[in-house]
């Protein structure tokens, strides 16, 4: 198999703080990594990094066998990497079908409107919003947003998905709802999802591999169920959601 | 009746000069199209929240320019309005292009801006000695004064229909990029850059793109009305006093509006051949004074504009309340 990804030495520093701190790891096609640390652990930075909103400082980032850090944002989404914003930035004066029209037609190197609006369509039917013209974001609560915020993302045509979740906000039958959605995406599209997400009890289920982020360095990675076993992936949850932890590395197991 | 209303309108506004002769009316009316135009001009930017000071600038550029190439180079304005519109587009590229590049927006774009109605306005006053300065310009007349080689015309009527089609035209661009995928873009892109770009979007071309578009509407206004008023100046069509106006003129118009910036060019233009008309040439820079308050006003209490709050109340009559969205199930 081909790394879809590979990342080297990545390092991004504001002023004096570093965020990310020496990060490098591989991704497999049509694979869904869990990515997941602290509060600050540098989980979004990686991300706007690897979308090119942030330039690293130092460090490569391979994708599909192109190097594409400090690329320009525009050119990396066409390039077919998605992402979603952990706080959704939906356009307000757009409809939500325009908002994800939009994403269609300017992610997929502005080719054509007809095409741009069957992907909105694709994307919001795999999201499970409704695909009317003319509503508007303003309707929209917390889930709904974070829906719009993923069927943009989709509709860029992506075959890597940066899913910068962070359910929080959600109750459990939304977490599990959004679990079974990015599921069932990788499922229908084949894609490869990298998600971040808090609550590991939930991502525990979904994942293939976790990446675990500490002061912007990598602790651990692995297995759900190895990794929720490590002594220092405890130590940084301790106090948190330990017993999540170990809820979901018996789960994994068993 | 709504669908046929615009054609109706238009055959209306294209009969009025043959039924219609009253040199005077005719004159405000010409001046009314041709400022209506270069308003549109500055609206297809402004209403994405690209509020440039600087379009004084490009219309300044578009007038003198080709009155420049005509007296002194012998070029026709069929060559020389080209060239203007390329010089417009080129001095466009130059200032906006560093300002997209590093992201200076809102109100350090109009500052920017500003500096170059200011500078348009220098070069032209500094170089007196091909410009006239601030005495001002005037085409050499051809032939009498009525060529379709020298784009001269003596009638207010030819004058009329041609305001009327150039005026026409820039209504056409306004919907076409009204209709478009870069309005997407552009409202997208007003909201927040960098969620814009994630979905794909080149921000800094997009801008430019429509910003190139506005500049060289702009200077084509610029040329238009040196052809037709046969004299220019900066303080008439270059200058910040000219990039206020137009500001002022689009958001009592209406910013969102296609007719938004003609309501407001018949409100300006009104306006100062009134203060002319009243108080004569005491009232000089009166319009400014006025217009400066009124901007205020208008921003504070109606920042829709005349128009635009017009047809928002009666939208509002008409149409159920706004629907709302249940996110559907997974
Ligand atoms: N643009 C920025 N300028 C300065 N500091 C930043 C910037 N973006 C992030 N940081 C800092 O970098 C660190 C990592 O932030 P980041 O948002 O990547 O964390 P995270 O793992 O996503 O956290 P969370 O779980 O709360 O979302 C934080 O200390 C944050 O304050
Ligand atoms: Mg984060």
């Amino acid at each position: 198999m081909t790394a879809v990804l590979n990342v080297e030495g990545l390092v991004k520093r504001f002023g004096g703080f570093t965020a990310v701190n020496h990060v490098s790891f591989q991704m497999e096609q049509g694979e869904i990594l869990g990515l997941i640390g602290p509060n600050g652990s540098g989980k979004s930075t990686i991300f706007n990094l690897l979308s090119g909103t942030l330039k690293p400082t130092a460090g490569s980032i391979r994708f599909r066998g192109h190097e594409i850090a400090g690329h320009s944002p525009h050119s990396i989404i066409n390039g077919g990497i998605g992402r979603t914003f952990q706080i959704p930035r939906p356009f307000r004066r757009l409809s939500i079908f325009d908002n994800v029209a939009l994403a269609g037609f300017y992610g997929q190197g502005r080719h054509s409107r007809s095409a741009a609006f069957e992907a909105a369509e694709r994307a919001l039917g795999l999201v499970g919003l409704p695909t009317d013209r003319h509503a508007m974001v303003d309707g929209l609560g917390a889930a709904g947003l974070k829906k719009l915020e993923l069927a943009k993302a989709l509709a860029t045509g992506p075959q890597l998905l940066l899913a910068d979740e962070s359910l929080g906000g959600l109750d459990e039958h939304e977490m599990d709802q959004a679990a079974d959605m990015l599921r069932a995406i990788r499922k229908e599209l084949g894609i490869t999802i990298i998600w971040v997400e808090h609550i590991m009890g939930v991502l525990m289920r979904v994942v293939d591999r976790v990446m675990v982020l500490d002061h912007g360095e990598k602790i651990a990675e692995g297995l759900p169920a190895e990794v929720a076993g490590d002594p220092r992936v405890i130590e940084v949850y301790l106090g948190t959601d330990a017993t999540a932890v170990h809820a979901a590395a018996t789960a994994a197991r068993g | 009746m709504n669908r046929y209303l615009p054609w109706i309108a238009g055959a209306v506004l294209v009969a009025l000069p043959f039924v219609y002769h009253s040199p005077y009316p005719l004159h405000i009316l010409i001046l009314v199209l041709i400022w209506s135009f270069a308003y549109t001009s500055w609206s297809i930017m402004g209403r994405f929240g690209l509020v440039s000071l600087g379009h004084g600038g490009f219309m300044g550029v578009g007038a003198y320019v080709t009155a420049l190439l005509w007296n002194h180079a012998g070029l026709s304005p069929w060559i020389g309005i080209p060239i203007a519109l390329v010089a417009a587009g080129v001095l466009a590229l130059v200032v906006a292009w560093p300002c997209f590049r590093f992201r200076i927006v809102g109100h350090y774009f109009a500052l920017v801006t500003l500096a170059l109605s200011g500078i348009v306005l220098q070069v032209i006053t500094a170089t007196r000695d091909w410009t006239g300065g601030s005495l001002g310009y005037t085409p050499e007349r051809y032939q009498g004064g009525s060529s379709i080689y020298a784009l001269q015309f003596a009638d207010k009527e030819t004058w009329y229909l041609i305001a009327l089609f150039v005026w026409a035209v820039g209504l056409a661009i306004w919907y076409a990029v009204d209709r478009s995928m870069i309005r997407y873009a552009l409202e997208a892109i007003s909201e927040d850059e960098d969620a814009a770009a994630a979905a794909g979007v080149n921000v800094t071309a997009e801008k430019l793109k429509i910003t190139v578009l506005s500049a060289v509407m702009t200077a084509f206004s610029g040329a238009l009305y040196c052809q037709y008023q046969m004299f220019i100046s900066p303080d008439t069509v270059s200058g910040i006093a000219v990039s206020l106006q137009m500001v002022f003129a689009v958001v009592v118009g209406g910013i969102y509006v296609a007719l938004g910036p003609t309501v407001g060019a018949v409100i300006t233009i009104l306006m100062a051949e009134g203060l002319r008309i009243s108080f004569g040439t005491k009232a000089v820079g009166y319009d400014n004074l006025v217009y400066g308050v009124l901007l205020v006003v208008f921003i504070i209490f109606l920042p829709k504009g005349i128009l635009g709050s017009l047809m928002e109340a009666r939208w509002l009559r008409r149409s159920p309340p706004q629907r709302q969205v249940q996110p559907g199930p997974a």
